[in-house]
């Protein structure tokens, strides 16, 4: 009988926390926006020695077979580092898909996402949302059509492919007819491409797998939303900071009552924020028949609370924080490119009301 | 996390189901003279049963269980579930008995919290005056030794139920001389003490609701000595243990309360239609349930960190605030979707719910005030939870 991180889950976050404010900080995250992408694979190879790769990874697999609110615990840091890294895609979102699905091929890949040398995007956009007339189809044992905003696609080895909410494919990423090409976001800390398909022979593809694919999205949303309250993290931490050592009319500016109570705002929104996400994240693993309800609802209500967060924050800082020098736009366009990346809040919401018979089911 | 419901749990259930199958709460649990022995009856019963004053050791005539999370969790969704209040939220309860528990002496307690508990004696909190709100320490009632005795003489305002409570706890400026925080003392009060009027205030709420709102003129008011809390001169200190426990017992049962505003969205209709039809108000809903979802589990990690003495900082600072304002907007989505006829009142006809969500609305505003107004409670998140810096003084002229 417990609402709280574990001893374990403390230590956890705060060996990666230390990891990542050694190893990326800032300086080194604008470093990597004029890579082709972002995902630096010594980054990620690094993070893999830590295990971090594999947290989902079950251990039969020589994962660490953790829970997902460790996972999230993972996001979470690295929203606040505002790291880029294919973990979205690769740590969280595959390897539930794999797992859930199994078979001798999924356990192969699970191997080695586990141990940071296979990197698999995912590209599942039309699951929720079609434009631009998108959407893989599979004719002859050949995949045809155009994915859009694949995550993580781009620098990686494989990518997993929806095709229905049943299906899903895995190919490789130098597969013949197959072309990624990286998408420009106003976030440099996120690989998000486009995947054209012409003809292209899958390794592997999942039939019957409605329950996989519902759990890695399930998943790959708590995760994003931990990854967003991470940046609100950072954005507000930096705010208190700057309101205490910035002084006008010959006074720190967070003594102005306009400045305490924007920031008071702001981490009331953001504690009430954190204890649904244990919750939804520790539902996963202990009450998954409350995970979609709650996967879609933490999901949409971090979305909406960190885009005002990101907006605060910035004005806190006044003009400085409107300076790409600041830095802190990094967390603002991360959490910008975050909001829609799995669902935006609005069809999240109704989403929402379906499962609970408010809406019509379409 | 461990949330694991084990068959113990299940049992639990099961018990709290068939206590509520059982047994049916009086018509309305309120403070008044009329609702007494109703409300003694319920709430003996709850005690008897361990829904209420669960926690409270058997000496002091409470159940006297460990504390437990997952119990709690139960209780409130069981309750919940019927729309049953599981106990009774007034300032006796929620504010004093924490505080005896806390400060008080054994005598203290073993006199007070019992009654209190089983809604016997009714309590009010004496503590805003007309010159002393936000800037409670500044109070001026007085406080003046005689004999065994303190001689009280001062206004209280805003004082929530004082027309029908039997005991008041009250701030009294005992130590003249001291700094503005070090001179308070925390006194109970018997109020049929001579010398005490008290004057009744119309609310906004009007005629539905708690709405019993009053000023207290205190003349000569004789109190013993020893009916003071803690030590003379510690009141503030105190008194700040009673509005923390005020504000973290201010966790409006959100949950309950998006139950309710969702059944009202299926049932209202507009042109035929269920007002949940409407992707607007459907929307709004689920925006709402989102924010009442987190202060369910913020509340759990409350309790958590309540339960084990660990303090929850920042985290815990910020209850108040949200909890008030969800409530408020919950009843506004409400009274939306009623439309036209969401303004009805005072019993008319085509009226709601007996005009519960204008009642609510109203009553959960009065709340974003009372107890610290949501500016104080941004100044109290800031400086206390962030550490930002304090006002400077003005200087003197
Ligand atoms: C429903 C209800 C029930 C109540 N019940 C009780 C009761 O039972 N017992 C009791 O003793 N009192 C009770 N009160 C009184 C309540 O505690 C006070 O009303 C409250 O603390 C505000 O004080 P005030 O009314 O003097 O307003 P003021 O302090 O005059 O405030 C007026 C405005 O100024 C703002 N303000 C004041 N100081 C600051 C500051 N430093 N920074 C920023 N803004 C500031 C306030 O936020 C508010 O907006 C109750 C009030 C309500 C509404």
């Amino acid at each position: 009988m417990d609402f709280g991180l574990s001893e374990e889950q403390q230590l956890l976050e705060q060996t990666l926390r230390g990891f990542l404010a050694e190893h990326v900080p800032i300086e080194r995250v604008r470093e990597l926006r004029d890579a082709d992408c972002p995902n630096d694979r010594s980054i990620w190879s690094a993070l893999a020695e830590l295990g971090f790769a594999g947290v989902l990874v079950p251990e039969a697999q020589n994962g660490s077979g953790l829970t997902l609110l460790d996972a999230a615990l993972v996001a979470q840091a690295l929203g606040h580092s505002a790291t880029p890294s294919p973990f979205l895609a690769s740590g969280i979102m595959a390897p539930m898909a794999l797992a859930t699905a199994g078979g001798t091929a999924a356990d192969a890949w699970l191997e080695g996402i586990g141990s940071g040398d296979l990197v698999m995007g995912v590209a599942v956009t039309e699951l929720f949302s079609v434009r631009e007339g998108a959407g893989v189809q599979q004719r002859g044992g050949q995949l045809h059509g155009r994915a859009m905003m694949a995550v993580d696609a781009c620098n990686a080895n494989l990518l997993l492919v929806a095709i229905d909410s049943e299906t899903f494919a895995v190919v490789k990423t130098d597969a013949a007819g197959l072309e990624i090409t990286r998408l420009n976001t106003v976030d440099a800390t996120r690989c998000t491409s486009e995947a054209v398909f012409e003809g292209v022979r899958p390794e592997a593809v999942f039939d019957g797998a409605g329950d996989a694919i519902r759990r890695m999205l399930e998943a790959g949303r708590i995760a994003l939303a931990a990854d967003a309250l991470g940046a609100c993290e950072a954005m507000i931490e930096q705010s208190v900071a700057y309101a205490k050592e910035r002084k006008q009319f010959g006074r720190l500016i967070g003594s102005f009552q306009a400045v305490k109570h924007m920031c008071s705002e702001m981490i009331a929104e953001l504690e009430p924020a954190r204890s649904l996400l244990w919750y939804s994240a520790h539902s996963f693993d202990a009450m998954p028949e409350e995970t979609p309800l709650l996967a879609c609802h933490v999901l949409a209500h971090v979305s909406e609370i960190a885009r005002e967060i990101a907006s605060v924050s910035t004005q806190v800082h006044g003009g400085i924080g409107w300076t790409d020098e600041q830095n802190l736009h990094f967390w603002f366009k991360r959490i910008a490119n975050a909001r829609h990346l799995l669902g935006g809040p609005e069809h999240l919401r109704d989403q929402a009301a379906k499962l609970q018979g408010f809406a019509p089911a379409a | 996390m461990d949330l694991e419901f084990d068959a113990r749990y299940d049992d639990f259930r099961s018990e709290v189901r068939e206590f509520l199958s059982k047994h049916k709460p009086p018509k309305s649990l309120g403070v008044a003279e009329e609702e007494a022995s109703g409300r003694i009856t319920w709430l003996s019963l709850l005690i008897e049963h361990g829904y209420w004053a669960r926690t409270i050791p058997e000496a002091y005539g409470g159940y006297g269980a460990p504390p437990d999370l997952l119990e709690t969790v139960i209780m409130d969704e069981e309750f919940n579930r019927v729309g049953v209040a599981r106990g009774f939220n007034a300032q006796g309860p929620s504010m004093l008995v924490p505080t005896l528990l806390t400060h008080g002496s054994e005598e203290q307690r073993k006199r007070w919290i019992s009654p209190t508990m089983r809604g016997e004696i009714i309590w009010c909190q004496g503590y805003s005056e007309p010159g002393s709100g936000s800037d409670l320490a500044s109070l001026q009632t007085s406080g003046t030794e005689d004999g065994d005795d303190f001689l009280l003489n001062g206004q209280k305002i805003w004082t929530s139920t004082a027309d029908k409570a039997q005991m008041c706890f009250i701030l009294v400026r005992t130590e003249p001389d001291a700094k503005k925080h070090e001179g308070i003392s925390y006194v109970l009060l018997p109020m049929d003490t001579p010398g005490i009027e008290v004057q009744r205030l119309e609310t906004m709420s009007g005629s539905i609701g708690e709405n019993s709102f009053n000023q207290v003129f205190l003349t000569d008011v004789r109190v013993p000595r020893a009916n003071v809390v803690g030590k003379r001169g510690e009141g503030w200190k105190i008194a700040n243990t009673t509005l923390k426990h005020e504000r973290s017992s201010l966790n409006a049962n959100a949950e309950g309360t998006l139950l309710r505003l969702a059944k009202l969205m299926q049932k209202e209709t507009i042109g035929g239609v269920p007002a949940m039809a409407s992707p607007m108000y459907r929307d709004r809903l689920m925006k709402l349930q989102a924010r009442a979802l987190t202060m369910k589990h913020h509340g759990m990690r409350m309790l958590t960190c309540n339960l084990k003495g660990e303090p929850a900082g920042v985290a815990g600072l910020i209850v108040k605030l949200q909890n008030c304002q969800l409530s408020f907007d919950m009843a506004a989505l409400a009274i939306d979707v009623m439309g036209e006829l969401g303004a009805l009142y005072d019993h008319t006809k085509y009226e709601r719910e007996r005009g519960y969500w204008q009642a609510l609305s109203m009553f959960s505003l009065g709340l974003i005030i009372g107890g610290g107004t949501a500016q104080i409670q941004k100044n109290i998140i800031a400086e206390h939870g962030l550490g930002l810096p304090r006002e400077p003084k003005p200087a003197k002229v």
